[in-house]
């Protein structure tokens, strides 16, 4: 079954083409199409969130590079939610007027549960039951997860995602958007000993989080330190230090508290922030001490993407599962509203 | 500036911790009609999203006031009216806003908080109620302005809220 998947939930235009049996043959986002020349200069700044013209070229893409014709798609999944409605209805309207014409199935896909399947594009899989922690721009959560569509919300940031808090503690410490990558690159220089950051939450029960209490400790940091004698080259590399301690330290401890309560073994991670390798090296270690193992996406799908939607509307797909008449997309979606995969169709390819 | 009913459209208010930030949102709610455009200004930590959390939950939502700055817009479905909780911080350029449909956002049945309404100058509709947070020792200072009529008279209810509160 070879399914086309579309994500337009927010700033990326992100298609791929799944096939259930050959696995992931093509994908792409929109920065990796030469708009410029497409359509004539267009600005991709002002065009980042201009979905209406990115899609159909990528999906032309894909098709080239996967060998595929329109006819050999068997299914179109398209993010329904949870994200921007206008984004969102954009690829919806486009999903749904495709699969019509090519006379085959469509199927609203749930943007976190996208995420959430994304390490299964990977070749060594997790297996059911897993604790997922979604981390990135816009979400923090750490869901319990008994097999697609039975999920359970165990904790979630209250205020800032992680992602959020990185980019604004970049954007203090005037570097660049986004800012996850430059907080980890001087990190590296930073000194671990000269800043404590406290972390937020963990001594707290429950497995709920908050960072924007981070963010106003690391602006009052900033400006000590401007008053004291400017901010340096180091000062900043040492707030990076801390600051990304804190994060990792806070979601470290959060996960192996959400392991140990669920009495699991297996951690899945993704979203944007999951790319960051002190994340990923300190939780590794975290949990091989108590024979956990964690498992996450490529780079290239931690962030927003289109293989990751084609993944879970082809498991769906497979099972059955279908778009009714009307087009319905949906700017706050809980993910545990999500109907379970009905098992006895239900097949992982 | 308009002055209404002999009100003055401005008012200089302090919050000096968390809590004071939360229950300023609250009393707005309480005072706040469909078709108000607030906006929220103040540099990152000063606590615009506080404010809104406060706002929100006294509205009658339960749970999580998520930072909309990824997201953009936050909805809030609330008990006979849809507020909109805006954050333009990462909007390269106002005519963005049109390719997320901003239009369909500004009702006169819906309110509207926007964060950074400075990336969307030009686009967003005048604000009726301004507030810009500013830090005031360990604090913060709320300096707010009502631009419009049915800005004008909120915010007289608002602060006479607030005199009574600080009363008891």
């Amino acid at each position: 079954m070879l399914i086309l998947g579309l994500e337009t939930s927010c700033d990326e235009t992100g298609v791929a083409l799944y096939d259930t049996t050959r696995g992931l043959l093509a994908h792409s986002l929109f920065s990796q199409v030469d708009i410029h020349v497409e359509y004539g200069g267009v600005v991709p700044e002002l065009a980042s969130r201009d979905h209406v013209r990115k899609a159909l070229p990528l999906i032309e893409e894909v098709l080239a590079a996967a060998e595929c014709s329109p006819e050999d798609i068997d299914g179109v999944a398209y993010t329904a939610g949870p994200g921007l409605i206008g984004a969102l209805m954009v690829g919806a309207t486009l999903a749904r007027a495709l699969a019509w014409g090519w006379g085959v199935p469509s199927l609203g896909v749930h943007h976190m549960e996208g995420h959430l399947l994304a390490p299964m594009l990977e070749p060594e899989r997790p297996e059911f039951p897993f604790v997922a922690l979604l981390v990135s721009g816009g979400h923090t959560q750490l869901v319990r997860v008994d097999g697609i569509g039975q999920y359970r919300l165990l904790g979630e940031s209250l205020d800032d995602a992680a992602g959020e808090a990185f980019d604004k503690a970049a954007k203090m410490l005037d570097l660049p958007y986004p800012g996850g990558p430059h907080i980890a690159r001087l990190a590296e220089q930073g000194n671990p000993d000269r800043f404590n950051f406290p972390r937020p939450m963990v001594n707290r029960p429950g497995l709920d989080f908050s960072f924007s209490g981070l963010k106003t400790y690391t602006l009052n940091t900033v400006n000590d330190c401007r008053e004291a004698s400017g901010l340096t080259e180091q000062d900043k590399c040492d707030i990076a230090r801390a600051f990304e301690e804190a994060v990792v330290g806070t979601l470290v401890i959060k996960c192996r508290r959400a392991l140990q309560q669920e009495q699991l073994s297996t951690l899945v991670m993704a979203g944007g922030v999951s790319a960051n390798r002190n994340l990923r090296a300190s939780l590794g270690k975290a949990l091989a001490k108590e024979g956990a193992r964690v498992f996450y996406p490529a780079p290239e799908f931690c962030t927003d993407n289109g293989a990751m939607i084609a993944y879970a509307g082809a498991q769906r797909l497979l099972a059955g599962q279908v778009d009714g008449e009307n087009t319905a997309v949906r700017a706050r979606w809980p993910m545990t509203e999500l109907p379970p995969l009905n098992e006895q169709q239900g097949a992982g390819a | 500036m308009i002055d209404v009913s002999g009100q003055a459209a401005e008012w200089v208010v302090e919050a000096p911790e968390e809590t004071a930030m939360t229950d300023l949102g609250a009393g707005l709610a309480a005072v706040c009609c469909p078709g108000l455009v607030i906006y929220l200004e103040g540099e990152l930590g000063m606590g615009k999203t506080t404010f809104s959390r406060g706002l929100i939950r006294a509205m009658g939502h339960e749970g999580a006031v998520k930072s909309p700055t990824y997201t953009l817009v936050e909805p809030y479905a609330l008990a006979g009216v849809e507020v909109y909780h805006f954050d333009l911080y990462r909007l390269g350029d106002p005519e963005e806003l049109e390719f997320m449909g901003v239009r369909d956002y500004f009702r006169p049945d819906s309110i509207c908080l926007i964060e950074w309404p400075v990336r969307g100058r030009g686009i967003l509709p005048p604000a009726d109620i301004g507030i810009t947070i500013a830090p005031a020792g360990s604090g913060r200072r709320l300096h707010i302005q009502a631009s419009t009529e049915l800005g004008g008279s909120v915010l007289a209810r608002w602060r006479q809220k607030h005199r009574s509160q600080q009363r008891q």
